[in-house]
């Protein structure tokens, strides 16, 4: 059950307009009221006394990123952890505010959704960092030496095993889509993020739409086949488990890997047609307190030790060699290279956040798929 | 004998042609590298400024393309091209607004400042800066025409620096090194093109060197114009210099020719005298020997006149002298030891003529002497004007003057016995000099007594 616990992402909560324009608030409200609740404080791996201070924000739940930052301070005898646990949205309003108002939040941020990561970064938050691992990252996963991608994670399909073991999974987009047409039986069995409520299951509903010509028939297939939606991947996971879904689409495949060590009722495919992949982002803050610390602790994410924590303990992989350890954790060879379709780290990702845009892919999305049918 | 094999130390610092002209080649290469820098930096900076202004207008016109209307609102459709588009500048931040027509907000950063003039009927590109970093703008408009709407949708695109000023750098960089690169070649091209036009001058110089000391024979070298001048140059001072070493050896010559012959002679009477005994006969040796001696004094004046004048004949400038001027200081000085007046008969105007005082003044002290010697009294020197532009000298006594066959020789070196001390012909030979010195004509005159002197041109002064 403690395993459980742990998958219970951050990264889903609601955006829009209101929240936008009442940032200002809710970030006040949300720095008193998470002091107490999601803030872990980790003295110095010796017990002696503290040196160093390192403060980080994150996304990712502390029973997920414990290995790494107690690696980390291993190394750096006399320092100090504090981590905050915290929402995407609650991190970019908080950051965004912070960074106008000069105020000191943290030393590191660390948060899945990257568009929003990089949109504090073009909005001239972050601090350039120089940094010596960084330099084999590839493209997609770095900008300006102000955010860093450290994951390699997958958008997956995954599947209910029991179910499938006579017919096979869908290994594609077109694979699904004849699927669903061809019976009626998986009408209220198919799961995927409801976009509205998780910024992860819009973040990759939007770089799909801007892959492929599918995207419309896929949306359309969901939508026939009365998809349910839900904020949270351990939701999804849950339901293909039992059985109460039989595929869901577009999951987050770290998660989804974490998931099958312990539960084998669950199949993972990455689509052959493209597998899109996101790498979470870090960066350090304009008026960081520890910056050297900071680009120290990101420095150490991207080594090959960091990278083995990463790939062994959190299932998050690395994006300098996330696609050969992926293949040999889904035991699936990817036919070719193109079939992993890397989320870059570019301005465009700000036509994503963009209200009006946002506006537009919302109203396409519920033409299909009304609204969510389950919430938790 | 002057040496030209010695490199003699001059008075002045000189510096070698290839030197001073490389010098220069350096400066203006130098000052060519500095300006083209310059400019390569200008023209960097806006073919940088032109490639990634088109990503931004291309990015502003896809959105512009996207603004629709729709249940009587504006609205813009983001299109991701646009912004995969400003990547391409990888290590820019991006900014975009868009206005609608009552200057509302549709979306983007409302804050992003507007252009300070916009241009009519074209995408306006300006800098600014924006959340404290320069920026590059563009200001798209675009109008709509739609029956539910008019108006006119502002589009502002804005990209940071960064790549622009990289890829500026780098044009600048590589404009320049290439510069650099071709100037230095450039450089020692010119100087090793310096070294063969210059090699004339070395030839030159070796043909001098290999010469032999006392050859002083023209210089057959084939050199180009400018080096031919100098060549010839060489020449002429050459000539000169050959002239002045004959008129030397003659002198010599003539001076040893003129004098042993009366020192011997004095000798001879002086050994006489020694061993003479009879006080009559021994008053007339020392006479004689007195008259020898007072010729020889003279003989050596004349010579030493003559190579005064030969050596002013080469160097001294003419200048406007007054003749009048000229007799006077030749009477004065032959008064002194001719025992005898002279009479001297000026005009009252100054006569004017283009010469050397001191040899003219030598030469009619001369003329002065042979009639003080040759000639009888009374003795007068006269200037006149003759016509306009002529000027006269003349030395008059009232003797016989000179034989034709002795005139018809005036001017050559030896026309006096050459044994006699009172010959009158270096006297002669000095005037000759003279006169050929001033282009004037000897006037020799048997008549009424004899007459000699020069006639020249007159001058106004």
């Amino acid at each position: 059950m403690q395993k459980r616990e742990r998958l219970r992402d951050r990264s889903g909560n609601a955006k829009g307009g209101t929240l936008k324009r009442l940032a200002p608030l809710i970030a006040m409200a949300l720095a008193a009221s998470i002091s107490e609740a999601r803030q872990f404080d980790l003295p110095p791996a010796d017990g002696g006394q503290v040196v160093e201070e390192l403060v980080i924000e994150s996304t990712t739940d502390l029973a997920v990123f414990r290995p790494m930052v107690e690696a980390f301070q291993l190394r750096n005898p006399g320092l100090a952890v504090t981590y905050h646990e915290l929402t995407s949205n609650e991190i970019a309003a908080r950051q965004e505010e912070a960074c106008m108002s000069g105020e000191f939040l943290a030393d590191v941020v660390i948060s899945s959704a990257v568009d929003q990561q990089l949109k504090l970064v073009n909005d001239g938050c972050a601090k350039p960092l120089l940094l010596a691992e960084a330099e084999r990252l590839p493209d997609w996963a770095r900008w300006r030496n102000e955010l860093f991608g450290f994951t390699f994670e997958p958008a997956v399909m995954v599947y209910n095993r029991a179910w499938f073991r006579e017919q096979g999974a869908p290994q594609s987009r077109f694979e699904l889509i004849d699927l669903l047409r061809s019976s009626t039986y998986y009408t209220g069995r198919i799961g995927t993020y409801d976009i509205a409520s998780s910024g992860l299951g819009y973040f990759f509903a939007f770089q799909d739409a801007l892959q492929a010509g599918t995207w419309g028939r896929v949306v359309e297939s969901l939508g026939r086949n009365n998809a349910k939606l839900y904020c949270c991947t351990f939701e999804i996971l849950e339901r293909v488990a039992d059985g109460r879904l039989l595929i869901g689409y577009n999951v987050l495949g770290s998660y989804a890997l974490d998931y099958i060590e312990e539960d084998d009722r669950i199949g993972i495919v990455l689509p052959r047609d493209y597998t899109l992949v996101m790498a979470r982002a870090a960066f350090v803050p304009r008026q960081a307190r520890s910056p050297l610390a900071a680009s120290r602790f990101i420095d150490f994410m991207l080594s090959s030790q960091g990278r083995d924590i990463l790939s062994n303990d959190m299932r998050l992989l690395s994006p300098i060699d996330g696609a050969e350890r992926l293949e040999r954790l889904t035991g699936q060879k990817a036919d070719d290279l193109e079939t992993f379709r890397p989320i870059s780290m570019t301005p465009a990702l700000l036509v994503g956040l963009d209200e009006a845009k946002r506006e537009i892919f919302m109203r396409q999305w519920r033409a299909a798929l009304p609204g969510p049918t389950s919430r938790r | 004998m002057v040496s030209l094999q010695s490199s003699a130390p001059f008075s002045q610092k000189t510096q070698s042609i290839a030197f001073r002209l490389g010098l220069a080649m350096l400066i203006i290469l130098v000052v060519a590298v500095i300006a083209t820098i310059l400019a390569a930096s200008r023209f960097g900076q806006a073919a940088s400024d032109e490639t990634f202004d088109r990503l931004l207008r291309g990015a502003a016109l896809q959105i512009a393309e996207r603004v629709y209307v729709s249940e009587g609102e504006v609205g813009v459709d983001l299109p991701v091209s646009a912004f995969e588009l400003l990547s391409l500048a990888r290590e820019d931040r991006v900014f975009y607004r868009v206005i609608g027509p009552e200057g509302r907000n549709l979306t983007g950063y409302e804050d992003l400042p507007l252009p300070d003039e916009r241009k009519a009927g074209e995408p306006t590109i300006y800098a600014t800066s924006f959340k404290g970093v320069p920026v590059r703008a563009v200001l798209m408009s675009r109008q709509l025409a739609e029956r539910s709407m008019r108006g006119k949708v502002d589009i502002i695109v804005a990209q940071t620096t960064a790549e622009r000023g990289a890829l500026a750098r780098s044009i600048t960089t590589q404009a320049a090194l290439i510069i650099a690169v071709a100037a230095v070649v450039l450089f020692f091209i010119s100087m090793f093109v310096l070294q063969i036009a210059l090699r004339p001058l070395t030839r030159v110089e070796k043909a001098i060197l290999a010469r032999e000391a006392n050859d002083l024979s023209p210089l057959d070298v084939a050199a180009p114009r400018e080096v031919a001048v100098l060549v010839s140059a060489i020449n002429r001072f050459m000539g000169r210099l050959d002239q002045r070493i004959e008129a030397m050896q003659n002198f010599v010559a003539d001076a040893a020719h003129q004098i042993r012959t009366p020192i011997t002679a004095l000798r001879a009477q002086a050994q006489l005298a020694l061993g003479e005994k009879d006080p009559q006969r021994l008053e007339r040796l020392h006479r004689r020997l007195y008259a020898r001696s007072v010729g020889l004094g003279r003989l050596a004046d004349q010579l030493l006149s003559h190579a005064l004048i030969s050596h002013r004949a080469d160097v001294a400038t003419l200048e406007a002298i007054d003749l009048r001027r000229v007799a006077v200081e030749a009477e004065r000085e032959i008064r002194a030891i001719a025992n005898q007046p002279i009479a001297v008969s000026l005009p009252d105007d100054e006569v004017m003529v283009k010469g050397d005082a001191v040899s003219l003044r030598e030469a009619v002290k001369n003329l002065l002497s042979n009639a003080v010697k040759h000639g009888a009294h009374p003795i007068g020197v006269t200037v006149t004007t003759e016509a306009e532009d002529r000027a006269v000298i003349l030395v008059r006594d009232a003797g016989r003057g000179m034989a034709e066959s002795q005139r018809a020789r005036i001017g050559q070196r030896f026309i006096g016995d050459g044994i006699s001390p009172e010959s009158a012909g270096l006297g002669l030979s000095i005037t000759a000099s003279v006169a050929q010195m001033h282009q004037a004509r000897i006037l020799c005159r048997n008549g009424n007594g004899f007459e000699i002197g020069l006639e020249m041109p007159r001058v106004e002064h």
